[in-house]
């Protein structure tokens, strides 16, 4: 048993850790997959190879780099290339397994919003954009994305579609040529859900502590659910350890 | 010949009222001593272009030198929102043209090659390439399937801040590339901004290192931490608590105004506020060495 008592946001990030393997090419986003990259290469996956869209290759961090630019980054990376170079060689040319995005709504079909709540012209709150989500989420070979459950994340459709999840359904992505199969779950504080056969998200995992209604009440459309739906197994001490002592221990992202 | 001079003389001589302005580096490396110039010397109406605007264009959008900014992530990295630039294109105070990382870099790569446009493979996204008309399609003449072109970017001033430059402007980086070469050759003028200042010989030992040549520099200015709040790969680490802290500080107009006064307006020049930050910030940002393992070109 766990003596530590964790937080929603830990579980999230410990999640999304877990779903990454060892020996894979991750291309690492800002905020919390750049925790989750660094927990499962100092967990389960001490092969991941952690590529940063700054141009860093085989990073092995000392520290959490708060960016993703940071000079951590380089010293002992196995390589460093312009930010052309990482797009288009390694992205683009099809070397990424597994690209980890964040996003301020996701919808029904995975579709990602980065970039402005209301009208694009006039926004109602214009956020930062889409920095490399529009390509990560087109061309790695596969996507997770993290975000916190709330309605107001988790609208029906997106207000602007910054990067494609399976825009009305898997259908279309796969009609639209890109070589990337798209987003494969979304790790939520409440749950893990993924695309079904048609690209609709579905609830296939709840978090401990969490109830179904939790996570309907929390969702703005009326969300599937698998046939089975699974628990997820507790952050282990060990997890929270090297998540609170080594890389974020004045708690930017965990508090 | 010789283009040492001050980053007064620099940006007197290359950067005029109207310019599209790209201070370059990703994270690494961004000229802020030169920003700070160019809110001192009051240049109006520039389209500032970056991929990350990043504090400095934050800084200079707050002291009013631009009309426009380009930009692919309006962040502070890692800490939240570009309050600045953002409240500026909430209230329709700025024009801006907006790109996904990729898009951008292709603009400025094609821009350096000379190319009329770049094609990139679509990303199926479809709303970008709706509100912006530098997103067009074209047919590949060899598949028949459609690629997604964009034009190039030609910055009228380039500004690249690196670790060490001859006096000629032969200029050598290390650690994230980012976007500097492309924004150099781009440009139809390049400030370089050095943190050391070395004899052409030192720059003949590494050739490889050498990113930016001289023949596409205009001035080379010897700008120790320049980089501030951002930082230069083995000089001196990157200032995360003040990005944290500018977080904090740009939530009030009247703090920016009071910070742009003290820090900017009111110092001569970088040397000056490097010294006002103090010793304390001087040593929190000291790094230790890791050098790499020396090579051989041999002799001939």
């Amino acid at each position: 048993m766990n003596e530590r008592i964790y937080s929603k946001n830990e579980l999230m990030i410990v999640n999304a850790a877990r779903l990454l393997q060892d020996g894979e090419l991750v291309f690492v986003g800002v905020g919390t997959p750049n925790l989750a990259c660094n927990l499962a290469r100092r967990t389960h996956a001490p092969n991941l190879t952690m590529v940063y869209e700054a141009g860093v290759i085989g990073a092995q961090p000392a520290r959490l780099p708060l960016s993703i630019g940071d000079p951590t980054l380089v010293s002992g990376a196995s390589a460093v290339c312009s930010m052309y170079e990482i797009f288009s060689l390694y992205l683009q040319r099809g070397n990424v397994d597994v690209g980890f995005l964040g996003g301020a709504q996701i919808d029904r079909f995975c579709n990602i919003n980065a970039t402005v709540i209301g009208d694009y012209r006039h926004p109602k709150v214009r956020l930062p954009g889409s920095g490399g989500s529009m390509e990560i989420a087109a061309w790695a070979n596969r996507c997770y994305i993290m975000t916190p459950h709330d309605k107001r994340r988790f609208p029906e459709k997106v207000d602007f579609c910054t990067s494609a999840g399976f825009l009305s359904g898997r259908a279309e992505r796969e009609k639209s040529g890109v070589r990337g199969r798209g987003p494969q779950a979304v790790v939520t504080d409440l749950a893990i859900m993924m695309p079904d056969e048609n690209g609709e998200l579905q609830v296939t995992a709840l978090h401990p502590g969490v109830e179904l209604q939790d996570v309907r009440d929390n969702t703005g459309w009326e969300i599937k659910t698998a046939t089975s739906i699974t628990r997820t197994a507790e952050p282990t001490s060990g997890e929270l350890r090297i998540l609170h002592e080594e890389l974020d221990p004045s708690g930017i992202y965990l508090n | 010949m010789n283009k040492l001079c001050s980053l007064q003389e620099a940006v007197a001589s290359y950067v005029q009222d109207g310019d599209l302005v790209y201070a370059a580096g990703f994270t690494h490396l961004i000229p802020f001593a030169v920003g700070h110039e160019i809110i001192r010397q009051g240049r109006r109406n520039l389209t500032l272009a970056r991929a990350t605007p990043d504090l400095i264009y934050d800084q200079m959008i707050a002291a009013g030198c631009a009309q426009k900014v380009i930009f692919s992530y309006l962040g502070n990295p890692g800490v939240g929102s570009l309050r600045i630039v953002r409240a500026a294109i909430e209230s329709g105070a700025i024009e801006w043209e907006e790109y996904s990382h990729y898009s951008m870099i292709t603009r400025l790569t094609a821009g350096a090659a000379g190319l009329p446009f770049m094609p990139m493979n679509l990303t199926a996204a479809p709303d970008l390439e709706k509100i912006n008309p530098n997103f067009q399609r074209v047919v590949d003449p060899f598949t028949g399937k459609e690629v997604m072109v964009v034009p190039p970017l030609h910055p009228d001033v380039a500004i690249v801040h690196v670790q060490r430059a001859d006096a000629e402007g032969n200029a050598q980086i290390w650690g994230i590339l980012g976007e500097q070469k492309e924004a150099a050759f781009a440009a139809q003028k390049v400030i370089l901004t050095a943190e050391e200042i070395v004899d052409e010989t030192v720059i003949r030992s590494d050739p490889n290192r050498t990113v930016i040549p001289s023949l596409i520099v205009d001035a080379v200015c010897h700008v120790p931490y320049c980089a501030h709040p951002s930082y230069t790969q083995g000089y001196y680490d990157r200032d995360n608590d003040f990005y944290l802290q500018w977080d904090e500080l740009s939530k009030s107009k009247e703090n920016v105004e009071k910070w742009l006064q003290e820090f900017v307006l009111d110092v001569k020049d970088h040397a000056q506020y490097w010294r006002k930050l103090g010793e304390a910030t001087h040593q929190r940002l000291k790094i230790k060495d890791k050098f790499s393992t020396p090579i051989n070109y041999g002799e001939f």
